[in-house]
């Protein structure tokens, strides 16, 4: 593969130091003098702390500090506001609310004597009932979780609604055929390898501090632990380096490290915290976890009129989900999907449940995940109640491509769309109409076969930040870029990558825009000492939001090389023209041969040349881009699987998908991403199981019981594309990264109900494990939440 | 304890803790960061080195059971400057996202070139079948380490 000039397959640069084993995650940092910490973890769900004894730990030869809730109450630090302008404990003093909710920190020589120091802690607790079935939190007799909150009678968070009530109970009371469903989509947690941690730093010299973290938004966590610890922000620098996967889990700010933070301010040494598997599956941010009841009404022949839905949102024991302020249930109201309808109307509950807070960190879009599988199980229980076929059901209610830009009953601006088009070309892929003629043939031979169906469409790139702010802080993201004398480049971005490959994609988008090679960008990203200010990357808002920036930022940078072109050349500025050959971009004079290239304009820029009166030296630009709307991927996903009778082990034979991600700038690192969340759906459908039972023991807090699908599991991935551009985005490309994560886990339980149709099945939840699809397949489906009775 | 392991071909002598793990010795006491961490029971496979030319978990295995034997880790793969096939095969075929299961997944792709130049897809599923990949959904390992295949026999 040879380096494009701009956008194409090429091999990415972050590659060189991976493949080596010279990447550098946070716990590859080593700080001459470190110590390391630990948490001490409730094991309770909710209890009450009655008494904490740190004196044995103490004692411990190479414990340096234990720091408990008492310390940081102290330093007004023991609790910290959350994403979502709640409050959460960092070290518990009252009461603890989850298992696995931090209690001490110890700060030791050693990795393992931080962990030995653990077990010399006593604490005393007097247990008390748990809530941990959502659908009980508002029961009148449900313990208070949030009794710290003054006043509070009961478990609720917020009630929220979208759409228009009356007008669609309205199409409701006339409809010719309605069908209801409820549906789970349970918690899961995204399980990046590594897991989260953090190395603190304080110079108590100098008064600054510096946080190793791998955090997805750097800028986001300055600002916060300005406002938390009352330092102040130009003495803080987060580093986030080599990030081993993040898919939202690296999003907030943990307890640990806070507690780092402040055991570096106490010890007056670097201290490093690394948490470990069942740690992050237990206490970290979470998603989903999304009860949901779903009415759809529809004429007889199949179209779809309106959209009802009532969610019970379980957010665990502090609102911790991170997500634009004025959005509680995130971009969950964008359920009306891909059809065209009259009317929709939603209602979310959020509750306070004993269990660990989260709720958005799964490469959700901001809840589009949980909207995307509602309106896809509908569709296909319609389709059962109409004996339709779930793929003419679905080309039948799709918006058409004249209807865009087109605005949703609850309020969105789908910016472009060709739908039809797109399902067609997975249909064709599929061969569905074979696959179809199979199914048949086997169903009657008593083999179980199933297709399944799922379209979807995203909204991902948030801002514009007049409607979209994380805390206050608005959804925009700056961009700098510098050519040097001899035309070599050095873009900053404020977004960090997780795996993304952003070193690449961002170096072909200013490569594209100056005509370069892509091979002569630098991207500077992950320091907020070295980076402008932005809100980081999450919700598929990098290539939106940091790649607008990137080509904006360009843009400016070629004007003024047009003018320093123009001086070079003694033209008029309004003369030149810009074009780029196989040797690179350069100014011309229209009409006649005489050009410069970018090589020979950066190098003019900095030389003795006069400039024109206003136009500065140099060659380099800053600029902030709040994106006028949302970007809207959206994509067909055909899933063929084999159920077996005997076991119900489902076996994913075939899994087609096609995005529409509009104009993609390295294919090669967008086709990677798909298949990553085509993972994702297998493990969310069929395997990734986090249950509690009754007194808030967490079942899946090990890789031994949270499944994730090894290559065993995932078929060869057969991808597709179709391309319709943003019409806003400069240079016409949507987000991809979540989307095959939101389009996938319906697509693959739609084909196993679809397998299961001849036991007239209409629902089970996931994950469809074998006890799961065998238990629906005997008419008792299980409730997947919690421990199985 | 005092052990004595060779680890891509340079020997080290350590007093280590008894309970002390591979995985650790490896990279808080050699510095060799390459080789990572990822769960606490076995599973996710990024801790994969080679002992004795043997992919293991050196999450699973003490510092001291590798006393006397010989370690291979990610940093020993490129020899005299050139790239093993694996690696440049990953970087062919994007096999890599985030980069915290490549190592691993490189040190078992290694061996299983060593006993089966020529791999098909199922065989090269099952051999990364007990090593987790968050990122890539697996199908870009799978023709990466069949680019390397390709490239051995090609020479
Ligand atoms: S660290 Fe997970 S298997 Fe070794
Ligand atoms: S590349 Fe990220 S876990 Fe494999």
């Amino acid at each position: 593969m040879s380096t494009p000039m701009g956008f194409g397959r090429m091999h990415r640069k972050e590659d060189a130091r991976f493949i080596r084993g010279r990447g550098g995650y946070v716990d590859d940092v080593n700080l001459p003098g470190m110590l390391y910490g630990a948490i001490l973890r409730s094991p309770h769900a909710h209890a009450r702390i009655v008494s904490i004894d740190t004196s044995a730990a103490l004692a411990h030869p190479k414990v340096k500090a234990v720091i408990t809730g008492e310390t940081l109450a102290g330093l007004n630090l023991a609790w910290m506001p959350t994403l979502s302008a709640d409050t959460q404990a960092v070290l518990a003093t009252d009461k603890v609310r989850f298992q696995g909710q931090e209690v001490a920190f110890v700060v030791a020589e050693d990795r393992y004597s931080a962990r030995d120091a653990l077990e010399l802690i006593d604490v005393e607790y007097d247990a008390l009932d748990a809530v941990i079935d959502a659908r009980k939190s508002l029961d009148p007799d449900a313990p208070i979780i949030r009794d710290d909150h003054e006043g509070r009678a009961d478990n609720k968070i917020f009630d929220w609604e979208a759409g228009d009530k009356a007008t669609t109970d309205a199409v409701f009371a006339q409809a010719e055929v309605t069908v209801t469903q409820d549906m789970l989509y349970p918690r899961v947690h995204p399980a990046p390898l590594e897991t989260c941690g953090a190395v603190a730093d304080f110079d108590k010299v100098t008064g600054k501090l510096t946080v190793w973290c791998p955090t997805q938004a750097p800028h986001a966590h300055r600002t916060l632990y300005a406002l938390v610890a009352g330092l102040p922000e130009h003495k803080i620098r987060v580093i986030s380096p080599d990030i081993g996967g993040g898919f939202g889990n690296k999003v907030g700010i943990y307890p640990g490290y806070v507690c780092a933070i402040v055991g570096s301010i106490v010890t007056g040494k670097p201290v490093k915290w690394m948490e470990d598997r069942s740690e992050n599956l237990m206490s970290t941010s979470f998603a989903r976890d999304y009860h949901m009841r779903g009415e759809v009404a529809a004429t007889r022949d199949g179209k779809i009129q309106a959209i009802r839905v009532k969610v019970l949102a379980d957010h665990g024991a502090f609102n911790g989900t991170a997500q634009p302020t004025k959005f509680p249930a995130g971009f969950f109201h964008v359920f009306t999907g891909s059809y065209d309808l009259r009317a929709a109307h939603c209602e979310v509950t959020g509750v306070y449940t004993n269990k660990a807070p989260g709720g958005v960190a799964y490469a959700c879009s901001f809840r589009i995940t949980e909207a995307v599988y509602l309106v896809e199980r509908m569709i296909d229980v319609l389709a059962m109640e109409l004996g339709a076929d779930p793929a003419e059901l679905r080309m039948k209610n799709l918006l058409r491509s004249e209807q865009f830009p087109y605005t949703s009953p609850t309020g969105w601006e789908y910016d472009s769309g060709d739908y039809q088009k797109t399902l067609q070309l997975a249909m064709d892929m599929a061969g569905y109409d074979a696959l179809r003629r199979e199914q048949a043939e086997k169903r009657d031979r008593g083999e179980l076969m199933g297709i399944g169906i799922a379209f979807f469409t995203e909204a991902v790139g948030a801002g514009p930040r007049k409607h979209m702010d994380i805390l206050g802080l608005g959804m925009a993201d700056g961009a700098e870029l510098r050519v040097h004398p001899t035309g070599k480049a050095v873009l900053r971005v404020s977004c960090q990558s997780q795996g993304q490959g952003h070193e690449t994609t961002f170096a072909q988008i200013v490569a594209s825009e100056l005509g370069i090679s892509p091979d002569d960008v630098d991207v500077v990203h992950g320091d907020t000492d070295q980076t402008p200010f932005g809100l980081g990357t999450y919700g598929s808002r990098s290539t939106p939001v940091s790649g607008a920036a990137a080509a904006m930022v360009s843009r400016k940078v070629r004007e003024r090389a047009r003018q320093v072109a123009a001086a070079m050349l003694e033209a008029s500025p309004e003369d030149l023209e810009w074009a780029v050959n196989e040797s690179g971009g350069a100014w011309t004079v229209a009409g006649t041969g005489a050009g410069k290239t970018i090589q020979e304009i950066a190098l003019a820029a900095h030389s003795s040349l006069e400039l024109p009166e206003g136009i500065e030296g140099h060659l380099d630009a800053t600029c902030v881009y709040n994106p006028p709307n949302l970007t809207y991927p959206f994509g067909a996903y055909i899933c063929v699987v084999d159920v077996d009778p005997g076991t119900g082990q489902v076996k994913v034979r075939r899994f087609i998908a096609v995005d529409d991600c509009g104009v993609r700038i390295n294919p090669m690192i967008v086709e990677g991403q798909v298949h990553g969340g085509l993972a994702d759906g297998v493990g969310m459908a069929l395997m990734q199981l986090m249950a509690f039972d009754e007194d808030g023991n967490h079942l899946g807090a090990s890789f031994m019981d949270y499944l994730l699908p090894t290559a065993m599991e995932c078929p060869s991935w057969e991808l597709g594309e179709t391309v319709t551009p943003s019409p806003h985005h400069p240079i016409g490309a949507k987000g991809v990264g979540e989307s095959a994560t939101v389009g996938s886990p319906p697509a693959v339980v739609n084909a196993v109900l679809d397998a299961l149709r001849p036991f007239g099945v209409r629902h089970a939840d996931m994950p469809l494990t074998p006890a799961g699809v065998w238990r629906a397949m005997q008419g008792n489906p299980i409730r997947t939440d919690l421990a199985i009775s | 304890m005092r052990v004595s392991v060779t680890v891509n071909g340079q020997n080290y002598v350590r007093d280590v803790e008894p309970r002390l793990l591979l995985v650790h010795f490896l990279r808080d006491e050699l510095r060799l960061t390459g080789t990572h961490w990822g769960c606490d029971t076995s599973n996710c496979g990024v801790c994969v080195v080679q002992l004795d030319g043997v992919p293991v978990k050196s999450c699973t295995v003490l510092a001291v059971m590798a006393d006397g034997h010989e370690v291979t880790t990610v940093e020993g793969l490129e020899k005299d400057g050139a790239l093993d096939p694996v690696q440049e095969g990953f970087v062919q075929c994007h096999g890599l996202q985030c980069g915290f299961c490549t190592p691993g997944m490189l040190m078992t792709a290694r061996w299983l070139l060593d006993r089966n130049p020529d791999p098909d897809e199922g065989e090269i599923r099952e051999a990364i079948s007990g090593q987790l990949c968050r990122c890539t959904g697996y199908e870009n390992i799978v023709r990466s380490v069949r680019w390397a295949a390709e490239k051995e026999a090609s020479v």
